[in-house]
């Protein structure tokens, strides 16, 4: 049986690790290398890169961290952050990257999205999405690190993004983002009965039991955190444990 | 020496990384000379089935892997062990290398199971492989794949359920074959790895 997956996100600036809390207050922390390595030690099924950096210079550093990575660690590799081009997602590939994650860029050129899909594969071509409700009861796409709200209803861009063959959907919702009281489940289950492709969970962690909600509650394929691993508040082993307690099939 | 076969499929460095980290020596190539004196052959893949037959077609190789693969251990991953049957139904009907009996078809999984699979799913122990060496039934391994292999169970190791029976792991002979990928596959990889390195 196919496992669910516990994903760390590991946000970098300038081939440094960082941590946002709703998107501001940003500080520096340490080597992403090491972060990787020890998440693989704890079981991560996937580790996640996410580029904050805007310059070239940055993204460079963003590859030689990949390219290190992919020496040392032997689980997927997906890389995000500022991905705008074909050429981007051929030399974070080639770098050592299993996936892309793109998010603005297919906003704003969607076909970026069919064009990685069909030069690389659907499998390597996940889409993120920045969604808050939008006070009607439906919810709206946003752009920019959630800063431009693309008036877009978040269902109809879930269905485009899987129409035009992304591998993968990675939902981050802004209402839970930084809050530490649980994953979107309402978003979530919206999304999940949209689309067939995996949705990962995104924004909201703060404990345990937040994991297993998402997994039981919903029918998404992933869990995301990054805060929560990376301050060592959990080990990723601690939520396989508690979602192994609670029957959730892990690895 | 361990030579990978290059045909300009991606993911090449992936397998060579967890070689040089395992510390047996490789080579990314697609040289006759380098086939012909390697002690070992990995066929890696990513992509459509025709166009990587297609691909490999223009190395010139395909009758000297089809000679080599039977005298010395060779590992076809993902689309390089689906391209080590008879023949695939991906986009059109595609003759593959014939090294092991079988066709590879469109995954029809039971149930609300999407195509393709992708994640980690546990093997299920077939028949012994030398490939399994040290790892226990019910290991995971990671999946990326929308078609997989249909083949005579005799040449199955180990299967993964995905909404039924997948062909996860094939052996005749010489010649191996992962549908998942050992290179992404954390320590459970690493170790098949290395018990091919080791044959």
């Amino acid at each position: 049986m196919l496992a669910k997956r516990i994903i760390p996100c590991l946000d970098v600036r300038n081939g440094k690790v960082v941590k946002g809390v709703n998107f501001e207050g940003i500080r520096d922390v340490g080597d992403p290398v090491k972060y990787a390595e020890e998440y693989n030690r704890q079981g991560a099924d996937e580790i996640v890169f996410y580029d904050i950096t805007a310059s070239a210079e940055g993204r460079g550093l963003m590859l030689d961290v990949v390219r290190e990575t992919a020496k040392r660690v032997f689980v997927p590799l997906c890389v995000g952050g500022g991905i705008g081009s074909i050429n981007d997602f051929r030399e974070t590939l080639r770098a050592g990257a299993d996936k892309v994650s793109v998010n603005s860029q297919a906003l704003t050129n969607p076909d970026l999205i069919s064009e990685a899909a069909k030069i690389f594969g659907s499998q390597c071509v996940v889409v993120g999405i920045d969604a808050k409700r939008d006070g009607n009861g439906g919810y709206t796409v946003y752009r920019n690190g959630g800063r431009i709200d693309m008036k877009m209803e978040l269902g109809k861009w879930v269905k485009e993004i899987e129409e035009r063959g992304a591998g993968e959907i990675c939902l981050n919702s802004m209402d839970a983002d930084g809050t530490r009281a649980g994953f979107d489940i309402e978003m979530l289950d919206y999304v999940c009965g949209k689309v067939n492709i995996p949705v990962i969970a995104s924004g909201g962690a703060g404990k345990l039991k937040h994991f297993s909600d998402a997994l039981i509650q919903t029918n998404c394929s992933a869990v995301l955190a990054a805060s929560l691993f990376h301050f060592k508040e959990l080990t990723i082993e601690q939520v396989k444990d508690d979602c192994r307690k609670n029957g959730i099939s892990v690895r | 020496m361990i030579i990978i076969i290059d045909y300009g499929a991606g993911n090449l460095f992936s397998v060579q990384n967890a070689l040089d980290y395992l510390g047996y020596e490789s080579k990314i190539s697609s040289d006759k000379d380098d086939v012909i004196s390697a002690d070992r052959l990995i066929l890696p893949g990513v992509g459509a089935f025709g166009d990587a037959m297609d691909k490999l077609q223009k190395t010139g190789l395909i009758d000297l892997i089809k000679s080599e693969a039977v005298k010395k251990p060779f590992l076809g991953i993902c689309l390089g062990m689906q391209m080590l049957f008879e023949k695939s139904y991906e986009f059109g009907e595609y003759e593959g290398l014939g090294l092991i009996p079988g066709e590879v078809k469109l995954m029809e999984p039971e149930g609300n199971l999407v195509i393709p699979q992708m994640g980690w799913n546990s093997l299920e122990y077939n028949h012994q492989s030398a490939l399994l060496k040290d790892i226990d039934n019910g290991a995971y391994v990671y999946f990326v794949h929308s078609y997989a292999a249909e083949c005579p169970d005799e040449f199955v190791s180990a299967y993964a359920n995905y909404g039924g029976k997948v062909t996860a792991l094939v052996n005749k002979g010489t010649v191996y074959g992962a549908q998942f990928h050992p290179e992404k596959s954390g320590e459970i990889g690493l170790q098949m790895l290395k018990n091919f390195a080791e044959l």
